[in-house]
């Protein structure tokens, strides 16, 4: 990368990734990504198992630290300040703050389990924005019911189908009113028969105009709803261009025998 | 949205496995539910046998008590005796407070081990050793004399004759509570230890800080698996505060002590005593189990009945329990037999019937 960016060129740029890397230990993980998301983008991200699509989802809202690279969401650097030519690590509060506009779901749901859904949905809002509980109820409801859980407030995660939570999860991301919306694997826990209600929903998103990074080994998603789709292999992009483009004439090798295996 | 439809019209897919829609779901026209089985039960003669054995060796027991050399009329008159009572309340006080203090300590020190700071990390583990590794009674003593090698407390801004600071009561409750804040220390970092990563992360991805995440979302799982020790440190506590009597803090032990050394009852105050020592632990285990409940909320589909709740049911099922099912199916128990009875709700619904 030539003429450091300063990731504020073009406004339109929700999330800008300029050589990242990142290693666990000796062992890289992430071999210098770089990619663009634009503002109301679905954004998918395929790959073989291990190419490092969480860790770099994970990345994005600072729960790993990057190792060399730069990596902005709307403009700002995640994670760090820049002074000079000098970077300064931001403090616990400073990235709690950058987080609060980055929605994430995870593969595993991760709801809390000794709330009810209601709860879940409320708890960020109250405990992050400070919101009056009112408030925060008649938000988390209206999220609720956008998911199609209505019915399902008073119940806790132990009692709701892997769907039903994945959508409670959704809904407690959604509460925050994030910017961006990072999935992981969004659906690789559920049952068949319940992938398409979360996926239902996450085109819903979509149409709103979300801006949103979805890992996913849902091809049929990324060809519908995707606006752009990456390939990434051992920690690289080895592709990129239109979902229906690269789904249906992968230009690389690794990419074809990635989706002649997937498909 | 689509998916509010998928909600609202129970698809045929949907029945029997969602339980909210019981009501709607119908078994199978035309199939009745099947004669239930009358069987003869099988005989247990074993436990018959051991029954009569151990009965026996109990009514023997009794006898020898009632033949013994001890007062019962005097075990009778001390029950309810003033200093008994006092001695109680002041085991129940040094309880509550040395617990109180063994486990807000405990926390920070788990906490403080767990943290990524190595000094904190370190300085717990010290305290934990020393603690541990040092008999409770050894300590309350150490407490108790501390004024030989310190005469007088000074704050700063604050000095007092140590000998007035380091009361029986000062000396029990520190000797007891930090000595017990090295063992829920051990208890909580195994609870806060047991919560899911994932559960910090997602709090984490909300934008919530370190601070907030382990009071609202971390401790409160772990609470599930840090009350059951914890009830056990309370009833052991209620028991060990007796050690307390020998840096002279005036609980229920030494109270019995008092009397038995002016009445010459010993045998009669040790039961007085320990009557009341049963009393306090078994209140407080039927108290463990309703705080158990209620951390178990949202683990499993609900908590079992409360012994209340069970007994209020049977008396309300006694009445509109039918002899058998009959083959027509009068409809009692359908909801109950319809899904899978896997879930609680369906359960309550089915028991209320
Ligand atoms: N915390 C960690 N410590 C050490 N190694 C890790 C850690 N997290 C991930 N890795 C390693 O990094 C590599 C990439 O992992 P990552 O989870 O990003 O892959 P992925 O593309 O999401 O795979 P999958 O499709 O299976 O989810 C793997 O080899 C994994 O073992
Ligand atoms: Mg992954």
């Amino acid at each position: 990368m030539t003429a450091p960016s300063n990731g504020t060129t073009g406004s339109d740029v929700m999330v800008r990734s300029e050589q990242v890397h990142k290693s666990f230990g000796l062992v890289p993980v992430l071999n210098g990504i770089d990619l663009t998301v634009r503002h109301g983008e679905v954004f998918c991200l395929v790959g073989p198992s291990g190419s490092g699509k969480s860790t770099f989802l994970r990345c994005i809202n600072h729960l790993e630290k990057i190792n060399a690279g730069r990596l902005y969401v709307d403009g700002q650097l995640v994670g760090y300040r820049q002074k000079g030519d000098k970077l300064y690590e931001m403090k616990e509060r400073e990235v709690a703050f950058q987080r609060r506009d980055i929605g994430m779901v995870f593969q595993r749901f991760n709801l809390f389990p000794h709330m009810t859904a209601l709860e879940n949905v409320m708890e960020a809002p109250i405990q992050v924005k400070g919101e009056r509980k009112a408030d925060a109820r008649a938000r988390a409801e209206e999220m609720l019911t956008r998911v199609g859980l209505a019915d399902r407030m008073r119940n806790y995660p132990a009692q709701l189908s892997g769907g039903q939570q994945q959508r409670v999860a959704i809904a407690r991301a959604l509460a925050m009113e994030p910017k961006l919306m990072l999935f992981d694997e969004p659906t690789s826990a559920l049952d068949p028969e319940l992938v398409g209600e979360v996926l239902d929903v996450m085109r819903g998103l979509a149409e709103e105009g979300m801006t949103m990074i979805v890992v996913t080994h849902e091809m049929g998603f990324a060809r519908e709803v995707g606006d752009s789709l990456v390939f990434m292999d051992g920690g690289v992009v080895v592709e990129s261009g239109h979902p229906r483009e690269v789904l249906t004439n992968p230009r690389h090798e690794r990419t074809q025998a990635f989706l002649s295996k997937v498909l | 949205m689509s998916d509010e439809n998928r909600d609202e019209v129970p698809g045929p897919n949907d029945a029997g496995r969602d339980p909210g829609r019981a009501p709607h779901t119908t078994a199978a026209p035309g199939s009745l539910p099947p004669e239930a089985i009358r069987a003869v039960p099988v005989r247990h003669y074993g436990r018959w046998a051991g029954a009569v054995v151990v009965l026996a060796l109990l009514g023997l027991l009794v006898l020898a008590f009632a033949g013994a050399d001890i007062e019962w009329s005097v075990v009778g008159t001390y029950l309810d005796h003033e200093t008994i009572i006092r001695g109680a309340l002041n085991t129940l006080w040094i309880t509550l407070l040395a617990m109180l203090l063994g486990v807000g300590l405990g926390t920070l020190l788990a906490i403080m081990r767990l943290s990524g700071n190595p000094v904190l990390s370190a300085v717990a583990y010290g305290y934990i050793w020393f603690f541990r590794g040092t008999p409770v009674l050894v300590q309350l003593f150490l407490w108790f004399n501390l004024a030989l090698i310190f005469p007088v407390l000074d704050l700063g801004f604050w000095s007092e004759d140590m000998n007035k600071v380091m009361t029986p009561f000062m000396a029990a409750l520190l000797g007891l509570g930090l000595n017990e804040a090295a063992y829920m220390a051990e208890i909580s970092r195994a609870g806060i230890q047991s919560v899911d990563r994932g559960q910090t992360e997602a709090a984490q991805a909300l934008g919530m800080s370190g601070n907030r995440t382990m009071r609202r979302i971390v401790l409160p799982q772990a609470m599930r698996v840090i009350i059951p020790p914890t009830g056990n440190e309370f009833i052991n506590m209620l028991k060990t505060s007796s050690l307390a009597y020998a840096i002279q803090y005036n609980e229920l032990f030494l109270a019995g002590r008092t009397i038995s050394s002016r009445t010459l009852a010993v045998m009669e105050m040790l039961v007085v005593v320990s009557v009341w020592y049963l009393l306090l632990t078994t209140i407080f285990s039927v108290g463990q189990y309703y705080l158990e409940r209620h951390f178990a909320r949202g683990t499993d589909h609900t908590p079992p009945p409360t012994p209340l709740q069970r007994l209020r049911r049977q008396l309300t099922s006694f009445r509109v329990r039918p002899d058998l099912p009959t083959p027509a199916g009068g409809g009692t128990g359908d909801a109950g037999t319809d899904n899978d009875g896997g879930d609680a709700t369906a359960r309550r619904d089915g028991g209320k019937g």
